[in-house]
């Protein structure tokens, strides 16, 4: 951290941060953690409808079931399915660490920067898994 | 905040402890989230260990009475949980009241409509 005396060059002030100006704006990686989980949740909120419907497909019948592999084989259907994947994992591991902080398990700077990129280390690579997974590298 | 406080201030004499103000989301936002983690690992471990794959199998695990109260019961949390979330992003960033009050209003029928759906397809199996 650079005290306000530093030599550098002057650090941009943000008051009420404009739309146009959130990209300038340098999160720190548990405020990073924060938006995302709120922009996962809205995407997964979003997904709704699309989930139930391939939820209902593979409940209904063999008939309905076979649709939903057959939708599932498309690479663009992959791609949705896959963001919702990232989503999901993020959620959930980005949800774990802020039930230990409500449990004033890690609240400290230090503990609550390492724990936030932990999140990444951890739903990234699930990720990436699920991903071969689902183009059938793996 | 640093303004010295007068008797005539807004929420002078409000009692904090007691006041509800969201507390009860906020708790009912974890409670939700506990059950929806519990519910979808256990479901996704159990997928993992195979023996799933085909309709008969997937379907076949639903067919059990105890399974299907079980995960409407995780579908419900999952709902309600949605609401709680969904609800504060209107709140932070919707301000023109009757919009916002449209939204909440329009999230709350969609998530009724997904519920009653939600019934229909696990009492079907």
């Amino acid at each position: 951290m650079s005290s306000p005396h530093s030599t550098g060059k002057p650090r941009p002030e943000f008051r009420n941060i404009h739309v146009t100006q959130i990209l300038q704006y340098r999160l720190p990686p548990p405020g990073m953690v924060s938006i995302m989980h709120r922009i996962s949740g809205a995407l997964m909120f979003l997904a709704l409808p699309l989930l139930l419907w391939l939820f209902d497909l593979s409940l209904t019948s063999e008939l309905s079931f076979a649709r939903l592999v057959e939708f599932a084989s498309g690479w663009f259907a992959k791609l949705i399915l896959l963001v919702l994947i990232w989503a999901f994992l993020h959620h959930l591991v980005a949800g774990i660490r802020y039930l230990l902080l409500d449990l004033h398990l890690g609240v400290e700077r230090a503990a609550a920067r390492t724990s936030a990129l932990a999140v990444y280390w951890i739903s990234l690579p699930l990720t990436v898994l699920a991903g071969l997974r689902l183009f059938g590298v793996l | 905040m640093s303004s010295p406080m007068t008797p005539s201030d807004n929420g002078y004499r409000r009692i904090v402890v007691g006041a509800h103000k969201g507390v009860g989301a906020f708790a009912l936002q974890r409670l939700t989230a506990i059950v929806l983690a519990a519910f979808v690992v256990v479901l996704i471990l159990r997928t993992l260990s195979g023996g799933l794959a085909g309709y008969d199998a997937w379907a076949g695990l639903f067919v059990p009475l105890w399974m299907k109260i079980v995960s409407l019961i995780a579908l419900f949390a999952l709902f309600y949980h949605a609401w709680i979330g969904v609800r504060d992003i209107w709140m932070d960033y919707v301000k023109p009241t009757w919009i916002r009050v449209t939204l909440h209003t329009l999230t709350v029928l969609w998530l009724l409509f997904c519920a009653v759906w939600s019934v229909q397809i696990l009492w079907r199996v």
